[in-house]
């Protein structure tokens, strides 16, 4: 684990040798060639489109923005905020766009959910200084509830969309987004996947812009306070400004054709070109694409010339076939019957990233060639290794707690909704305690449901950083509509899953510079619940009974179980120079397994001998595990340096 | 210069990112193309982790099926678990290091004997190198990475020479950790030309 944080860091491509720099100050030089990572890159469109103002909520793939950000937007004169959620964020950005300070915000695909209600309307209004907002798409579900295609909230919203395909492109693009943004007055949607959020590759800088952090609001009512009136207004001029980004698109430069003249050509964009790319090299095939970065409003006319041009066009495209009907929209308005291959006539699938291999075989299929596979070793079955909480893991000790509460009293098949964050690994045996789980916020909307409709009794879970953002209206909720059930905070002081940014129940910002910390008791206790506890998950004992007075009381009744996480207290414990493990003292452990069965610390395995140990390099020091909760046997003893 | 592909692979937590962040800066310097692909997120949490290093003239992270030219293993079912995207042609080196994932700890799975495996699947090119044990000889525990960089660099498939990964050492790690990770490179370049010589 001690691996855990560390990052590599970046270096200058220079035959000068080495050039010695903290982590990310070399995205503020001048110039040069780096190997960043997609979302490094993007910082760097930042400082060179002169964004003033930035504001996020973190998800994965974009939270290493943020986590750039938050250690050099002070140096590069950056206003960077974490908002509580998504939406927050964009209204602040939105107002600072208003302002005349260029202003981006970014977010994870369903973050775009939360902040649809501002983004759809921010589109009416329009803006006055440079206004992005990037979505990072999962296809795949890396790390995701589920891979919708936010390609389509462009066109929902009116709102132009670029997509790059590498960190090169990344910087570009973003740079390119601002000019759009401006010269249309309109805000931009730049949407990432995964596959170009963390593909680390060379990036040559251009130059740095101004960046300028403060501007003057100039009122205009007509433009910015959407009434039904004014909104009336703004639609008929949405519309011209629709019509107007439908000629750029076609004259832009990241939409455009390479190859030397083909039958075949195939359209595509984001990361999909670049497993295209990989795919023809890799077939030895020679056919003209397409390339498109502007994807909303599509460039028709080009589309309409590679139609011609072509006897047939195949769209290769992740997820929904988005431009596919498009390009047979233009097809049709045009008149043009060169045939169209994609999802719509089955030849390619509908869902998951595609890598260079799924491309081969669309291609394979459509134009009839064999693929030829080198010799491969036949499948060989091995044991699975999901991800599990960390040694030391607060949220284990309370998983560990309310499990042996519901059994002692003997609850009847108890529901247990939980939320979003690492505790969603609590749906992992041995404690399978995640049972429903939709988004953001969700434990606790979906706990006054299950409450009401069942008479199953109902313990939820959700983390700090996710009751910040979505939890408090479903508290409320529950609260005043009087239902039955135990909520657990699970406080971990921070945001752990997406890589520990701050979050407002902290004494810091994003600068980690000190800021109010906002009490989760306080505002429980606010909303009116009765029954509050705040417990330490790693004093069993204690937290078992908080959880049983909790389930025993009637309406809502929450218990925060507070303790940092354990990446944040081996930091703390390696800087006060703290070396604490446990071990297993073979004589006194009688092999009950109840550590390893139902405890299940990562730490703690069993050797080939048959012996049970703990792995002191795994091994976290929070000594749960050696109270007589989990060993009755106390054979598991503190190690000291 | 032909495509090189090699994939990192490992478990969250032993540092195969940032072994590939390493390697990648030191091709990069060289002027030579290279793209990578990282993993982040909920992926991170003790689960698989896999790091695709391209280098040449190559677009997307992802290095198609069979095309793997270099495994570098950081335990040892990962490094088997990584074949199924190999061919028989592909260079393996395995940390022989175990870590027990909890679905074998809680008696759902059972962690493989790797050496059956090897032997049953006839896999070739393989080398085993106890880089842990060798780490701990260089006095520096989180020398483990450059034990298997070195071991890589033995394969001459890398497009650098020596000293472009000592400039890399010296860049990426603090002065008083420069001798020992050297020195771990170079154990593990000898281990792979010793181990190889052997198999002949
Ligand atoms: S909360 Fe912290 S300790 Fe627990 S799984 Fe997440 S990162 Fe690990
Ligand atoms: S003390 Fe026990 S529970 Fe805590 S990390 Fe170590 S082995 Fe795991």
């Amino acid at each position: 684990m001690e691996n855990f944080s560390r990052k590599g860091k970046m270096v200058q491509i220079s035959n000068e040798g080495a050039i010695k720099m903290s982590v990310y100050d070399v995205l503020l030089n001048d110039s040069g060639k780096y190997f960043l990572l997609g979302n490094e890159a993007i910082v760097r469109g930042m400082i060179e489109a002169g964004v003033g103002f930035a504001a996020t909520y973190p998800g994965t793939p974009s939270s290493e923005v943020g986590d750039v950000l938050s250690r050099i937007a002070k140096k590069a004169g950056i206003y960077f905020e974490y908002s509580t959620n998504e939406i927050v964020a964009l209204e602040a950005v939105a107002a600072a766009a208003a302002s005349g300070v260029r202003s981006f915000t970014f977010m994870k695909h369903v973050g775009l959910n939360v902040a649809a209600d501002a983004f759809m309307s921010v589109s009416y209004a329009g803006t006055n200084s440079g206004l992005v907002i990037m979505s990072g798409d999962d296809p795949s579900m890396f790390s995701s509830q589920n891979e919708q295609d936010n390609r389509h909230y462009a066109e929902f919203a009116y709102m132009p969309l670029l997509e790059p395909s590498n960190p090169q492109e990344a910087k570009d693009f973003l740079v390119y987004a601002f000019k759009i943004s401006e010269k249309y007055g309109t805000p931009v949607l730049f949407r990432t996947t995964t596959r170009v959020s963390h593909l680390r590759g060379i990036v040559e800088y251009g130059s740095k812009g101004e960046i300028k952090a403060k501007g003057h609001f100039n009122k205009n009512f007509e433009k910015f306070t959407l009434l039904p009136s004014n909104a009336y207004k703004q639609k008929g001029k949405l519309i011209e400004r629709y019509n107007a980004l439908k000629e750029e698109s076609d004259s832009s430069y990241i939409n455009r054709v390479e190859g030397k003249g083909s039958d075949i050509g195939i359209i595509t964009s984001g990361a999909a070109y670049n497993s295209v790319k990989d795919a023809i090299i890799e077939l030895g095939l020679e056919i003209d694409i397409l390339k498109l970065g502007f994807t909303f409003p599509i460039p028709e006319k080009k589309i309409s010339d590679f139609l011609n041009s072509h006897k047939r066009v195949i769209v290769v495209e992740e997820l929904d076939p988005y431009l596919e009907t498009k390009v047979r929209n233009v097809a049709q308005i045009y008149g043009i019957n060169t045939s169209i291959n994609g999802k719509m006539d089955g030849f390619s699938p509908w869902s998951y990233e595609f890598n260079p291999d799924r491309v081969m075989e669309i291609l394979s299929k459509i134009i009839g060639i064999e693929i030829k596979k080198d010799d491969k070793y036949s499948e060989i079955k091995l044991p699975s290794r999901p991800p599990v909480l960390c040694p030391g893991c607060p949220h284990r000790a309370t998983f560990y707690a309310t499990k042996l509460v519901s059994k002692q009293l003997r609850l009847e098949d108890p529901i247990y909704p939980n939320d979003i964050g690492c505790y969603s690994l609590g749906y992992q045996k041995p404690y399978q305690m995640s049972d429903f789980l939709l988004c953001m916020g969700s434990s606790i909307g979906s706990a006054s449901g299950f409450s009401q409709a069942t008479d199953q009794p109902v313990i939820s879970f959700i983390g700090d950083s996710t009751f910040f953002h979505a939890g408090i209206p479903g508290l409320i909720n529950a609260v005043h509509n009087n239902h039955r059930v135990v909520l657990i905070i699970l406080d971990n002081r921070t945001t752990a899953m997406t890589g520990h940014q701050p979050n407002p129940g902290l004494p810091f910002n994003a600068y980690r510079e000190p800021a109010k910390e906002i009490s989760i008791e306080e505002i429980v206790k606010g909303i009116g619940v009765k029954y509050v506890r705040t417990v330490d998950p790693y004093d069993l004992k204690e937290t078992m009974v908080a959880i049983r007075e909790a389930a025993n009381s009637d309406g809502v009744s929450v218990i925060i179980a507070k303790r940092e996480c354990a990446l944040l207290r081996d930091e703390r414990m390696r800087r006060e120079g703290k070396w604490i493990r446990y071990q297993i003292n073979q004589e006194k452990c009688t092999k009950c397994m109840n550590c390893v069965k139902n405890f299940t610390c990562p730490a703690i395995y069993v050797d080939s001998d048959g012996s049970v140990k703990i792995d002191p390099v795994l091994c976290d020091g929070c000594g749960v595990c050696s109270t007589s909760l989990v060993c009755g046997f106390h054979a598991i003893e503190r190690v000291e340096q | 210069m032909n495509n090189v592909n090699i994939s990192l692979v490992g478990v969250g937590g032993q540092g195969v990112v940032s072994t590939g962040i390493i390697l990648g800066n030191t091709v990069a310097r060289k002027g030579i193309n290279v793209v990578m692909s990282e993993i982040h997120g909920m992926a991170q949490r003790g689960g698989i982790v896999t790091v695709d290093l391209r280098i040449g003239d190559v677009y997307g992270p992802i290095i198609p099926e069979g095309k793997i030219d270099l495994i570098i293993g950081f335990e040892a079912l990962e490094t088997i678990r990584a074949l199924k995207r190999a061919s028989r042609k592909t260079r393996i080196i395995m940390n022989t290091e175990r870590i027990i994932p909890f679905t074998v700890n809680i008696g759902d799975e059972k962690y493989p004997d790797i050496e059956e495996i090897i032997k049953k699947f006839d896999i070739r090119n393989i080398i085993g190198i106890d880089a842990v044990n060798i780490a701990k000889q260089t006095g520096n525990l989180q020398s483990v990475n450059m034990v298997l960089l070195g071991a890589a660099f033995a394969t001459e498939l890398l497009p650098i020479e020596e000293k472009d990964i000592e400039e890399s050492i010296k860049i990426q790690f603090p002065e008083y950790s420069w001798e020992s990770n050297i020195k771990a490179f170079r154990i593990g370049m000898d281990q792979y030309r010793i181990l190889t010589k052997a198999y002949l």
